[in-house]
Parts: structure tokens; C-alpha cells; sequence
């Protein structure tokens, strides 16, 4: 099993016609995603990538029964992408564009409200169920099938977990950025929501960074209700407050929003942390004999 | 991005906001050109990306024009050190000459996002002029806050309930209501991050002023604002920052002798952290992008190594799809253009990981590849040494 995609996702592209759009949905279609449509308003009629192209997600949806979409088109438009997306009924959005206003999110999720979208980033390296289907920009070939499930605010720093997690055994049953910006989608807590009922995920690993509290309510949420054995590593312990550490969310400001604050809440809920980001699978290895 | 002062000013002035009267000037004749016209005593204020100046000397009051010409003639090209400037201090090269005004009270005000709530919340508190973190922490009941709809704004029943709860009254509590609408408004039209108004004031007569103002703003809007991205003032911002924010890479000098070169953000936090528990001290934090380009990694070399601090640096690149013989060549092209002496430690993931290697032992430089990053941390902090 896996969580939000599976083998039968139904992937439409929005900006499929675009660099990244064409270059990634084509990484997609190799690693086996079930691509049914693409969207670029104005190409309406046209086939791109052997994918039939749309004018609106409208008729994307209605013409091919997607259910999932990836987002590939510029900053500035990508808040309405989200949005045209969560009116067209789709279940699973993925935003990878990094570098939207935070006003435009805050419209956008205030938009969400009332729609029943999981909606995955932005500036994230999207979602993976290996073996099954990639939505994103994540190199497929790293990840191998299994039981542990990736929640990261990160990208590299991901496929370094993954690829310690392979080194040391296991296998991955979704690997989710939840993205790097200071307004996201799905936060943590619900992807442990969602690991939780999930047979086959036996352990999860939480990668966090500096900035905002996501991973303290993360820790509270672990503390009363999940049960399965998490490991941790929360980037930036080195960081200078009142900077912006690449990711705009990324900043410690008035002095909240430390590694530390966020390592001891979440020790003080039964988390195995990690201080090095090289003791990650280590760790997970730990957490699975110790069960 | 951060802003002066008599920026924020003026922008806040453009959205209805009362400030005091005043201007900017750069030279001592100038400021006893504004003195003059406003009429004296004034206020001179040193215009400085940093809190805290009043302390420092940054902010003075002149009680004629001739006094106001002199502690200009001091005030302009002094270095000011604040507990926000660090050690190295900032250059004086603007002061801001104010009208002096009569403070009955001194209170705040300011404007962030609220990230869990995901919406704007303002703040008001009665306890203006201190560290609004200090009072949130030591005096939580004496800040008020409103969380603003995305959809209304800030509603007109939310400005008077924060100007009651400051004990404000009379044509003191309607001129409050007008500014906190107007601070609102200039948040929301400009895409700031912050608006923070300490003190806020309300003087002697009753009339209520800003009477500093900071405004920082949503480094992702600022391309849609012309007119914010050209009050950008590059003297404030470290050169290699600058440098680097051409090329569109996340450049953060740090205090220690290790550089650092890595794609991601959270992968090149991380690889400052492995650094620091391996005992080394990092020089900087650098990211080049996830989807890293050949380009990307030559103009990141070249602002690393400019560094003179730097004594030997640590690239850490997780591919994936990106090749790694495409980021060896550019990393040997611009080693070789800018014939650096300091040892390099590589780790290389991804496709191609074994030709890109070859590259770089091939190279005739000095490289030590390194397998992982505990491995990377452990060599560049012993060649640092």
C-alpha cells in the first residue's frame, strides 16, 4: 500500500508545454505514472510528450478522468493553478513551482477551505509511492518499494534519507515533500494521519528545518497518537537567526522557530533524532529493532 | 527584502499612515537646509538596516539649526554598532530629520503573517518602544491581536477593538482607527512580511504618529513591485551576497574557515550542521539550486573561493537527475579559470556518479573525492585544519 497515489492515479500536467513541464512529465512517464492529460491555456487540441493537451483542467478532467495533477507553470500563476485545480474536483494536487507570493498562497488556501483537495506543496520535490507512481521531480531510480514513509520540508535532503534508508535495508512506501515555503498544503501532521492507517508503513521519517512550528505540532500530535516508530532530523542547527536559509519558509524570526526548540519537542515525544544528517538510516535501523 | 526607514515612511505616508514631518539628507548642509524649513528642535536619525541605534549614538536631538549642522558633521560617516549590526558595525550615510514632537504614550504596533493560521495577524500592544519579543514573553496579556481575512481585509470592528484595548479615546481613538486601516492597506498593497510600528506614539496634543517605522517585504513579490525592488540598498547587504543574488544563488556568509557548496536548501543546512558536529566551522551557506546547472556551479565557485576566509571548502552535490559529469566539469572549468590553491573535497550522487569522479582525479587538481557526507564533513574539517 501507499498513501494518496497509487498504481491507479490519473496524473494531468498543468504548464505541460513548459521546460520543466516537458522535461519532467517525460521522467514521469519513464518511471511509469499513469500521465492522461497535460493543460496549457491556448494549446487546447494539440498533443504533447503522445499526452492530449487541454485549455482549461475542466475539460481535462471531464475528457480523461484525471484525479491528480502536478504543477509545473511560473510563480505568479501558480496560485491560480492551484486553485483551478481544486474547482475541477481533483483529490491530489502537487505544486512544484517554488517562488509564489506568500499573499497569493494565503488566497489560494483560503479558497481550499471549502474543497475537498489534498493539496502537496508548493516548492516541494513532490510524491512518490516507488514502484507505483512519481508525481515530481524527484530522480525515480533512487527509491526502492518498502515500509517506511518520507514527511520532508526539503528536496536533496530527502533523496540523502532515501538513499540512506535504501543502504540500510528498507525500502520507501511514499516519500511526500510537504515543500519549503512558510504556507504549504498538507502539513505533517496530516501525512501521519494518513501513515498511521497505512498497513504497510512500519516506521516514518520526519525531516524538518528552522522556521514556523510545523514539526512542534508534529511532536504533540506523535505524543498522543501514533504509535509507529518515527525518526527525525531537522536542518539548520548551524543557522544564524533573522536569515533566510534558501527556503522562504526557512527562517528563524524573533527568535522562534530553532532546530533545537523543535529536536527537544520532538524527543520529549518518544522520537528518535538524529543531530547528523549522515545518521539517518543509522537511526531508522535503531527504531525498527528496538519495536 | 529590508528597507530604511524614511522609506517605510513614505510608503506608509502614500497608504494614509501619519508619520512626522521630516526628510532625508546625506550631507551636513542639507540637514540644516530640512532643520530650517521644519523649524527646530529636530531629530536626527541615522539610516541604518539595523534596530537598536538609539543606543548607539544613531539618534540624536538638535535644538537649533546650528546644532543640527553639527552632530550631522559627526553623525554622517560614523560606523554604528548595535546589538542587530554585529561587531564590524554599519556606515552612516543618510540621516532622516524629523520634527521633535511631545510623547504623552508610546505604544505598538505591527503587522506579520501568522504561518499557522495562514493569514495576516496584526499586533498591538500598550507597551511601546521595548522588544515586542520580550514582551510577548514576559507580558503576554499586554498584546492584542486580530487575525485578518484574506478575503475582508482588516474588518472596521477589528481596528476599534484594538484601539479600545490600547485605552485610546475621543479623536485620539478615531485618528488610531484611521492608522491601523492605512498600515493594513500599505501591508497588503506592497506584499510585506513585516510592518512594525515602535513606538507607535501618541503626543501631547493627542494626535497619533509612527514614530519609526519597519517595513520588510515577500522576497518572491518584490519582482511584481518595481517601485520596492528600487528601494533595495545594496551598501547594507554583505558583497558576496550581493555577488551571488546576480546569479539568482542562496549565498549566506557565516563566520567560520570551511566553504561550502551544495543543492538544496535543506541539504546545504544540513551540510553546515555535519560541519559543526564534525568540529569544523562554516564559512557560508550556499545553494545552488535543486535542479542544479552547469552555470550555477561555476558562478558559485567563484563567490565561494573569493572568500579570502575560506581555507578549504566542501562541495556536496545530490544529483539525482542531474549528471554528475556535467557539475565535475563545471566545478574543474572554474577551478582551472581561477587557479585556486585550496584543497576541495567533493561528494558527488546521482547518474554518472563514477564518470564524474574520473573527471575530477583526472583533473591534475587537488580534489579528494569523498563517499558520503559524514565522510566529506570529516576530510574538509581535518584539511581546514
Amino acid at each position: 500500500m501507499s498513501i494518496l497515489i497509487d498504481k491507479k492515479t490519473r496524473v494531468v500536467v498543468q504548464g505541460i508545454t513548459g521546460g520543466e513541464g516537458t522535461f519532467h512529465t517525460q521522467r514521469m512517464i519513464e518511471y511509469g505514472t499513469n500521465v492522461v492529460a497535460g493543460v496549457t491555456p491556448g494549446k487546447g487540441g494539440t498533443t504533447h510528450l503522445g499526452v492530449p493537451v487541454y485549455n482549461t483542467l475542466a475539460d481535462a478532467v471531464g475528457q480523461t478522468g484525471a484525479n491528480a495533477s502536478a504543477i509545473f507553470v511560473p510563480p505568479f500563476a501558480a496560485a491560480d493553478a492551484i486553485m483551478e485545480a481544486a474547482a475541477a474536483g481533483l483529490s491530489v494536487v502537487v505544486c512544484i513551482t517554488e517562488g509564489i507570493p506568500t499573499f497569493d498562497m494565503i488566497k489560494a488556501k483560503a479558497y481550499l477551505q471549502t474543497r475537498p483537495v489534498s493539496l502537496i506543496g508548493p516548492n516541494t520535490p513532490g510524491i512518490i509511492s516507488p514502484g507505483k507512481c512519481k508525481i515530481g521531480i524527484m530522480p525515480g531510480h533512487i527509491h526502492t518499494p518498502g515500509s517506511i514513509g518520507i514527511i520532508s520540508r526539503s528536496g536533496t535532503l530527502t533523496y540523502e534519507a532515501v538513499q540512506q534508508v535504501s543502504k540500510v535495508g528498507f525500502g520507501q512506501s511514499t516519500a511526500v515533500g510537504i515543500g519549503g515555503d512558510p504556507i504549504v498544503g498538507l502539513k505533517y501532521i496530516d501525512l501521519l494521519k494518513l501513515f498511521k492507517k497505512d498497513r504497510d508503513t512500519e516506521a516514518v521519517i520526519l525531516i524538518g528545518e528552522i522556521g514556523g512550528t510545523a514539526e512542534e505540532e508534529a511532536a504533540a500530535y506523535i505524543k498522543k497518537e501514533f504509535t509507529k516508530p518515527v525518526v527525525s532530523f531537522i536542518a539548520g542547527q548551524t543557522a544564524p537567526p533573522g536569515r533566510r536559509m534558501g527556503h522562504a519558509g526557512a527562517i528563524i524570526a524573533g527568535g522562534k522557530g530553532t532546530a533545537k526548540e523543535k529536536m527537544q519537542a520532538l524527543e520529549a515525544a518518544g522520537v528518535l533524532v538524529a543531530k547528523s544528517p549522515a545518521d539517518i538510516g543509522r537511526k531508522v535501523k535503531e527504531a525498527l529493532a528496538k519495536r | 527584502m529590508k528597507i530604511h526607514e524614511y522609506q517605510g515612511k513614505q510608503i506608509l505616508s502614500q497608504h494614509g499612515v501619519a508619520v512626522p514631518r521630516g526628510e532625508v539628507a546625506e550631507t551636513p548642509d542639507r540637514v540644516r537646509e530640512i532643520a530650517a524649513k521644519i523649524g527646530p528642535p529636530v531629530v536626527l536619525k541615522a539610516q541604518i538596516h539595523a534596530g537598536g541605534r538609539g543606543k548607539g549614538g544613531g539618534i540624536k536631538v538638535a535644538q537649533s539649526v546650528d546644532e543640527a549642522g553639527v552632530l550631522a558633521g559627526q553623525m554622517i560617516g560614523m560606523t554604528l554598532v548595535t546589538h542587530q549590526t554585529g561587531p564590524q558595525g554599519k556606515v552612516v550615510k543618510r540621516l532622516l530629520v524629523e520634527e521633535a514632537l511631545g510623547v504623552a504614550r508610546e505604544l505598538y504596533l505591527g503587522i506579520v503573517i501568522d504561518r499557522e493560521r495562514e493569514c495576516p495577524v496584526i499586533m498591538a500592544s500598550t507597551e511601546g518602544g521595548m522588544e515586542i519579543e520580550k514582551v510577548a514573553t514576559e507580558h503576554p496579556e499586554l498584546i492584542f491581536k486580530e487575525w485578518i481575512s484574506p478575503a475582508a481585509g482588516l474588518a472596521g470592528f477589528q481596528a476599534r477593538n484594538l484601539a479600545f484595548q490600547l485605552g485610546l479615546a475621543g479623536e485620539t481613538f478615531k485618528q488610531a482607527v484611521k492608522f491601523l486601516s492605512g498600515l493594513y492597506r500599505a501591508f497588503q498593497a506592497t506584499d510585506a512580511s513585516l510592518a512594525e510600528i515602535n513606538p507607535l506614539i501618541v503626543t501631547s496634543q493627542g494626535n497619533v504618529l509612527a514614530l519609526d517605522a519597519k517595513m520588510n517585504f515577500d522576497d518572491n513579490a518584490v519582482p511584481r513591485h518595481p517601485d520596492i525592488q528600487a528601494l533595495r540598498d545594496f551598501d547594507e547587504e554583505d558583497p558576496l551576497e550581493v555577488e551571488a543574488s546576480k546569479y539568482n544563488l542562496n549565498y549566506i556568509k557565516l563566520d567560520g574557515n570551511i566553504g561550502c557548496m551544495v543543492n538544496g536548501a535543506g541539504l546545504a543546512m544540513a551540510t553546515t550542521d555535519i560541519i559543526k558536529y564534525s568540529g569544523g566551522e562554516p564559512a557560508n551557506f550556499l545553494d545552488v539550486g535543486g535542479g542544479v546547472t552547469e552555470e550555477a556551479v561555476s558562478n558559485a565557485f567563484k563567490i565561494l573561493v573569493s572568500d579570502k576566509s575560506v581555507k578549504a571548502a566542501l562541495v556536496n552535490i545530490f544529483g539525482g537527475i542531474v549528471r554528475c559529469d556535467m557539475i565535475a566539469t563545471g566545478i574543474v572549468k572554474a577551478a582551472k579559470e581561477l587557479g585556486t590553491r585550496i584543497p576541495i573535497v567533493v561528494r558527488l550522487e546521482g547518474t554518472n556518479v563514477e564518470l564524474g569522479k574520473k573527471i575530477l582525479q583526472e583533473s591534475g587538481l587537488s580534489f579528494t573525492p569523498a563517499a558520503g557526507m559524514k565522510d566529506a564533513a570529516k576530510k574538509v574539517v581535518s584539511l581546514a585544519q
